[in-house]
């Protein structure tokens, strides 16, 4: 295998002349996947190598490149959190797979899957008789001072007593050569979908080298899920709906809660698009209510319900709950399964599986001893140093504690913490692990690794996916795998002694995903978001050709006197109003436009449409996407320069109209003339009157409109064209009043704006019970009726040095009315939304 | 010894509530002390939805939803209680506490064992090492532990001084310990505290307490309260019930209603609006003993 190195210095082509036992050095005392202690190639190792070896190095520099690509186009990122540039934090995948032979990987499936059907059995018994624990199996502490342990959850009948339903296991390869088990996942295991992705990455990458390797497909995995997920339903079995229940953006793995929906075809909602009625679990739709059978959950179970489960709760569904306990709605993983996340069961599972199972444990767990018996608490106090020291219950951001380099004096502090309450510690022992490479700064280096594996429920047992999501240490030396710490991850590679057939369950590659809500069940929440995004597109771009404008005739070189234009658009812009048009005026603007201290302007405008861009990251293309991904990117590293302080900014700003223009036309192309098209032009239709009733109010009803200022307005407005066609070439107010306003054909018209907004109304489904359904569309005639009534002529024709009061008037009442009227479309489709944002919470206590 | 009781709470919202979702906890527990004649419970406006059932540690919930728009909520509940008078424990045969507290460990039967739960933290329940102290004034060596719990509770009643509105449900025990002012949930929970910190298992009752007027006078309507207080677990005898807000054991004047580990367990009403957060809460309790 060569050495990519960056593209650039291809010419010094030294290491591609020498072989791959050259470059990787493995380290003294770790076993590595790849390389044999004698310095050979494992022999499942050597397609996978030759295939890359064959490419040469400028090839394989050039695909690493476009796989870079692929990542940052697809938007694959992952939230760190504490991190204020964390948010949206490129994935970082390794793009040397993992490999693993066939044979060892059948009997990690056979462990895992006993695993599975163990703690499937576990949480069933804790959640209803607790036997395990009165047979004395398991030490009640475990059970009854586990902070997971949800006591509403107990006696919850569910079908076919399945308590575990997605379980993802994190194995190690210890130094031995086998895998054992590190933690349990049963909650709601995440990481399913960026093994996907890393594998559609690297299969787009590599396609040749992975059709050689005989890899196995992760595709069936999916089949399963859905299958599964599918037979949950208590009713509609024929056509369940299911939803993906994600806590919102900023979770850490929100990237993958939009991508799994996507792929499984499942709604991604929030807890507030839920609501619980009559025992059941609805969406909120533009169409109304709509059932929800089963909710795969992305949430902990403690916040699902406030009601009975964590009250200070945002996440959740109040009522859920009573919901599961009516056999209602089916919920995956069955809310209480977090339980046993906590690795103080670990050392129990090897007795609790002859008891529930009737079998010996197949695949163990790392050497782990929970602290509250005092033999173990005694074999870890002598042998400290071993160990590494853990929380027996899961506590987020509690790290272990490596006691091997520990000094004395901190080993002392090690155990007078765990001796204070030792059933709270659990100790595992400090593995060996192997090594593997890894392509790390152009180098291929010897890295530990950790590989999740997962397993969905089928039938009466668990299929396992071909793969996993293997994660690798920052250094060799490195024994904490955290993706919130920065480590890479990598796809794992599960070959086959014959070649695979393929399965798959995405579009054909190439195809841009778009829009796939018709009908009426676009979630409430959804319509709002996009009918912002509309409105944030569209301010982005008038505020962009406003500022355009403004800096063209700041550093107009004709002669011509342009300070009055020139200061009346800067003071249109945003709040700061300019007297004057000296030497600091274009610093001065151009960080207005562009600086961080104004919320309210461009860069503004631009951020919210980037937020507001990855909530409905599953409900835009990808293309749609990746146009706003690149609006931001733009427009937020954009470095003003001290000394000429308008420098690159025209160039900036045309770019940026451009790019809102293909985003816009893409919109229309593409997504279908469903309703989340409807409130995205909405958005964009409402936020245009709004744009040009404010641009006219600021540059025409004030005296001193001079003929620069009107082209000015012509030009922002986009209608010079359209103008000069109709008047050659006079520009007068009350015709630019009269082509901007009333001028039906104008697509940029105030007018034509209303009549599209009218046609969006009369397309949406209505709540016929609602007393005054009609009112967004008694707004929209007012507004119309307001516009088609006025004298252009007669607003306009005011003596010089005096203001155009009457215009004044018909504007203010334009930006008034389409105040009410967005307020008006809020309440009609959105309220619901809006409403449930709001929770209280009532409890009496006890007084006396 | 028959009682009426009557609970009623008055929610009033600023503003129109589209959906509440509540449940409540009102209806009063059977034991070998006390057996429920009768029970009902009127919500106003009428719930769309209601159901009962048990939760986990036994006690009776009624859950229901409000799912018409609505600015008000009434929940009265009317329950016949019969109190059975029983032998007050010997307190003197009672087991040294730290055999309870060792035979709690060594658990060898189930009863034991599921009274276990209750030695361990909870939600309002810390162990603390300055609670242990405290009670360690009472729990003299090899000293039977009723009457050690005993002590405590009288210790209690004389130094905490009983001052509704200067805590919150939310204020932890060890400002209470320091501040030595609050109301009943206040002394349960640190009493409950002090037991567990021994590593005694102690549980939170929540009920009902029968109030007398002054001599000569009438009693007034909605003057009682819902109360809270703690039962200790002794092996032989089972659970028994301390109230440190009035520093005595309980006898024929207290209704149980529900227990649990703390007050978390077994608040009476607890309900989740959408839409507003606002309200106005108007409670009136009752307790009218009635001829047999």
């Amino acid at each position: 295998m060569q050495l990519p190195i960056p593209p650039d210095s291809v010419e010094t082509d030294r290491t591609f002349s020498r072989g791959f036992e050259d470059t990787y050095v493995i380290h003294p005392s770790f076993p590595d996947e790849m390389m044999a202690p004698d310095g050979s190639l494992r022999p499942h190792w050597q397609t996978f190598v030759s295939t890359l070896d064959a490419f040469g190095q400028k090839e394989l520099a050039q695909r690493w490149d476009h796989a870079r690509r692929l990542i940052h186009e697809n938007g694959v990122t992952h939230n760190v959190y504490g991190d204020p540039n964390g948010l949206d934090r490129p994935w970082s995948l390794d793009f040397v797979p993992l490999l693993i032979l066939p044979d060892q990987w059948a009997a990690v499936s056979e462990g895992l899957t006993q695993r599975a059907r163990l703690l499937d059995r576990l949480l069933s018994d804790l959640y209803g008789p607790a036997e395990t624990v009165f047979n004395g199996l398991l030490p009640p502490e475990l059970l009854w001072a586990n902070p997971g342990f949800l006591r509403p959850c107990q006696g919850i009948k569910l079908p076919q007593d399945r308590w575990l339903h997605l379980y993802a296991a994190d194995l190690v390869r210890t130094d031995d050569e086998q895998y054992a088990v590190l933690s349990d996942r049963t909650q709601a295991p995440s990481g399913a979908g960026y093994s996907l992705e890393n594998r559609i990455v690297l299969s787009r990458t590599l396609p040749s080298v992975f059709r050689k390797c005989n890899v196995q497909r992760l595709a069936p995995f999916f089949v399963s899920l859905r299958k599964t997920m599918a037979s949950l339903a208590p009713a509609n079995h024929e056509n369940p709906r299911i939803v993906l229940l994600t806590p919102g953006p900023y979770n850490e793995t929100y990237f993958e809660h939009s991508f799994m929906a996507r792929y499984l075809g499942y709604s991604l909602v929030q807890g507030n698009d839920l609501t619980v009625r009559d025992n059941t679990v609805y969406m909120k739709t533009l169409g109304g209510l709509q059932r929800v059978d089963v909710i795969m959950r992305r949430v902990d179970d403690d916040f699902c319900d406030p009601l009975e489960l964590f009250a200070e709760s945002y996440l959740g569904v109040p009522g859920l709950m009573q919901a599961i306990r009516r056999g209602n709605v089916a919920v995956s993983n069955p809310l209480g399964s977090g339980i046993l996340q906590a690795p103080g069961f670990l050392p129990f599972l090897p007795g609790l599986c002859r008891h529930l199972l009737g079998e010996e444990l197949k695949l163990p767990s790392v050497q782990t001893w929970w602290c509250g018996q005092r033999d173990a608490l005694g074999y870890v106090l002598e042998h400290l140093q071993e160990m590494v020291i853990k929380s027996a219950y899961p506590t987020r951001g509690e790290d272990p504690t490596f006691c091997q380099n520990l000094t004395r004096d901190q080993l002392g502090e090690v155990a007078n913490k765990i001796k204070v309450r030792p059933g709270q510690y659990v100790a595992q022992k400090q593995i060996m692990s192997c090594t593997t490479p890894s392509l790390i700064d152009e180098q291929i280096r010897p890295r530990r690794f950790v590989v999740r594996s997962y397993l969905v429920a089928d039938g009466d047992s668990y299929s396992m996916m071909n793969g996993g999501l293997t994660r690798i240490t920052q250094s060799t030396d490195s024994l904490i795998v955290s993706l919130q710490r920065g480590s890479y991850s990598k796809d794992t590679w599960v070959l086959s002694d014959e070649p695979v057939s393929p399965v798959t369950l995405l579009p054909p590659s190439g195809q841009p995903v778009s829009l796939s809500r018709g009908g009426s069940d676009l979630p409430s929440r959804i319509a709002e978001d996009l009918f912002w995004l509309g409105r944030y597109v569209e301010r982005t771009e008038s505020l962009a050709r406003l500022a355009r404008a403004t800096i063209a005739r700041l550093i107009d070189q004709s002669g011509i006197e342009t300070d009055h234009a020139v200061r009346t658009m800067a003071s249109a812009y945003g709040g700061t109003s300019y007297r004057s048009v000296g030497p600091e005026f274009g610093r001065k603007f151009t960080e207005e436009v562009l600086g961080d201290t104004y919320g309210g302007g461009l860069l503004g405008s631009v951020t919210w449409v980037h937020r507001l861009a990855r909530i409905l990251r599953d409900t835009v293309s990808n293309d749609a996407w990746r146009i706003l991904q690149q609006i931001h990117r733009n427009v937020s590293t954009f470095k003003i320069t001290p000394t000429r302080p308008v420098l690159g900014v025209p160039e900036l700003l045309d770019g940026l109209i451009l790019t809102l223009a293909s985003f816009v036309g893409l919109s229309a192309d593409s997504m279908t003339r469903g309703q989340a098209w409807r409130f995205l032009d909405m958005g964009r239709r409402s936020e245009r009157v709004i744009s040009v009733a404010h641009l006219l109010k600021e540059t025409m009803v004030a005296p001193g409109a001079d003929p620069v200022l009107l082209e000015a307005i012509l030009e922002i407005a986009d209608s010079s064209l359209t103008y000069r066609r109709r008047y050659l070439t006079q520009v007068e107010a009350h015709a630019i009043a009269d082509l901007l306003l009333a001028d039906e054909t104008n697509p940029r018209a105030v007018i034509f704006q209303l009549d599209i907004i009218g046609q969006h109304l009369a397309a949406l489904p209505r709540d016929t019970d609602h007393p005054d359904r009609h009112h967004d569309q008694r707004l929209l005639l007012k507004l119309s009726t307001l516009i088609h009534l006025a004298d252009m002529i007669d607003l306009c024709a005011v003596p010089a040095e005096s203001r155009r009061d009457g215009l004044d008037v018909l504007l203010s009442g334009i930006l008034d009315q389409i105040g009410l009227l967005s307020e008006a479309i809020a309440r009609q489709y959105f309220s619901h939304a809006v409403v449930s944002r709001e929770i209280g919470v009532i409890r009496e206590e006890h007084s006396e | 010894m028959k009682f009426e009781i009557k609970h009623s709470t008055r929610y009033k919202y600023t503003e129109l509530i589209p959906l509440s979702h509540n449940m409540v906890l009102l209806r009063a527990r059977e034991n070998r002390m006390q057996t429920c004649l009768h029970h009902e419970l009127l919500v106003l406006p009428t719930p769309a939805v209601m159901s009962t059932g048990i939760d986990y540690f036994g006690n009776h919930v009624a859950w229901f939803s409000l799912q018409e728009p609505h600015k008000e909520l009434r929940i009265a509940s009317r329950s016949e209680v019969q109190i059975i008078p029983v032998d007050e424990p010997d307190l003197l045969h009672s087991a040294p506490w730290e055999l309870v507290r060792d035979t709690l460990i060594a658990a060898p039967n189930r009863q034991t064992l599921a009274a276990r739960q209750f030695t361990f933290e909870s939600h309002y329940v810390p162990r603390l090492a300055e609670l242990a102290e405290y009670a360690r004034d009472s729990f003299a060596p090899r000293r039977p532990l009723l009457q050690c719990v005993l002590d405590l509770t009288e210790r209690m009643y004389t130094d905490f001084k009983f001052l509704p509105g200067c805590t919150a449900v939310g204020t932890p025990v060890a400002e209470v310990f320091v501040t030595r002012k609050g109301v009943c949930q206040d002394f349960a929970h640190l009493q409950i505290a002090c037991l567990r910190s021994l590593g005694l298992a102690a549980r939170y009752v929540s009920g009902y307490i029968v109030t007398h007027p002054p001599p000569g006078q009438q009693r007034l309507d909605g003057s009682d309260a819902s109360h809270a207080w703690l039962s200790v677990f002794e092996p032989q005898l089972g659970w028994v019930d301390f109230d440190p807000t009035n520093g005595v054991m309980p006898s024929t004047g207290h209704i149980t209603i529900a227990w649990g580990r703390d007050y978390n367990d077994v608040g009476p009403a607890k309900g989740i609006l959408i839409g507003g957060r606002h309200h106005l809460l108007d409670v009136a309790v009752d307790v009218v003993p009635m001829a047999d």
